[in-house]
């Protein structure tokens, strides 16, 4: 006779196991679940509160959709933000926008697009090629930071969430951690406070959640998401990272888990000090307003004037 | 001897039914970790046994971030 995996909780045919948390959970248990770990996220480390309105950084991708979902599913008030980057390969930015725009009307959410190349005159990638050494991975991710605090800012939003999950946060930790990144290391966390007046509060509610839990999720609710990967995201050392993390989990179930959450216990004992450099109050850039630690114009204002 | 297919990316394999969805992962030298199994749109764990003429796609769910 064949063996069946069944929920933990209801008995029903399993859709996953997940031995790090002891658990093995049909699809209506893992919608619940996920939703659960989500709202534990939220109120352990205080990301926001229901009287807050907040703007869902979303890609097309599972895991900023699935967020969105969740946080509908939870109650809160949300609104998604699709930058538009200009990536063509294979109509990338143009599929992924389709995507995050179905699933917004699909749903009655409202979603807010930025076109860069339409905003700006230039796309991330022209931009990041009249950029001396400007890599395309920093320089859009230079773009997405401040579109998304002009954004948060103009919009009246209380906060920016963002789909990151528990394996994107302990491969950038694991990153951080072979370079001794001691700055990054002091400033990883699932909240980083608005220390600004034009600078948005950054939440990450599925810090709890690992990817292969998100994907599943995203699987079960039927979210059509972008499956494409971004052409750019090719060799990059994140994904390296978390095939490295994946292979330890394989051996022992929960340690990504317990690398990822040992590591914020021990921030917030104090074990990481800061290097001073995020108590300094930034600046205002004279030319968007927003704020800066370099000088009169800020970051991304330099890289425009630089392409213009 | 029945076989079934299991598609991932642009590239198909036949594979024996009767084995697991896992066994099947692991023949194709992925790991387990970083797909998910879909049959007829539905989620299967990686424990379901394959059906003879089954269509089991393999989703991966590792992205650059």
């Amino acid at each position: 006779m064949s063996h069946v995996m069944r929920c933990t909780q209801c008995g029903a045919e399993a859709v996953i196991n997940m031995p790090q948390h002891r658990l093995k959970l049909c699809g209506e248990h893992l919608v619940a679940w996920a939703a659960k770990m989500t709202q534990k996220a939220i109120d352990r480390y205080g990301l926001f509160t229901r009287d807050e309105r907040i703007l869902v950084a979303v890609s097309g991708g599972k895991d900023s959709l699935a967020l969105w979902d969740i946080l509908q599913q939870l109650d809160y008030a949300s609104e998604g933000l699709y930058i538009h980057l200009g990536i063509d390969h294979e109509g990338y930015s143009d599929v992924s926008q389709e995507a995050a725009q179905r699933f917004a009307d699909e749903r009655g959410l409202t979603l807010h697009v930025l076109n860069v190349q339409a905003a700006y005159g230039k796309s991330v990638i022209e931009a990041a090629r009249r950029r001396r050494g400007g890599r395309t991975c920093s320089v859009c991710g230079l773009v997405k930071r401040h579109i998304m605090n002009r954004m948060a800012y103009e919009g009246g939003f209380a906060a920016i969430a963002t789909g990151h999950n528990l394996d994107d946060e302990a491969a950038v930790l694991l990153m951080n951690t072979l370079h001794w990144e001691g700055r990054y290391l002091s400033r990883q966390a699932p909240l980083l406070p608005a220390i600004h007046p034009r600078l948005a509060r950054k939440v990450k509610p599925l810090v709890l959640l690992y990817e292969r839990e998100m994907a599943a999720y995203a699987l079960v609710r039927q979210i059509d998401y972008v499956m494409q990967e971004c052409p750019y995201a090719q060799g990059a050392s994140s994904i390296y990272a978390k095939g490295i993390l994946n292979q330890i989990e394989s051996q022992s179930p929960g340690s990504k888990h317990q690398f990822y959450l040992g590591f914020l216990r021990a921030r917030e004992s104090g074990l990481i000090a800061s290097d001073g450099a995020a108590d300094v109050p930034p600046e205002t850039c004279a030319r968007c307003g927003q704020p800066t630690t370099a000088g009169d114009l800020c970051a991304f204002c330099r890289l425009w004037e630089m392409a213009e | 001897m029945a076989e079934a297919t299991i598609l991932y990316h642009d590239q198909s394999w036949r594979v024996r039914s009767g084995m697991t969805v896992r066994d099947a992962i692991l023949k194709l030298e992925l790991d387990p970790q970083t797909v998910l199994a879909v049959r007829d749109k539905r989620l299967i764990n990686e424990e379901t046994l394959i059906q003879p003429e089954d269509e089991i796609r393999l989703v991966n769910v590792i992205s650059g971030g």
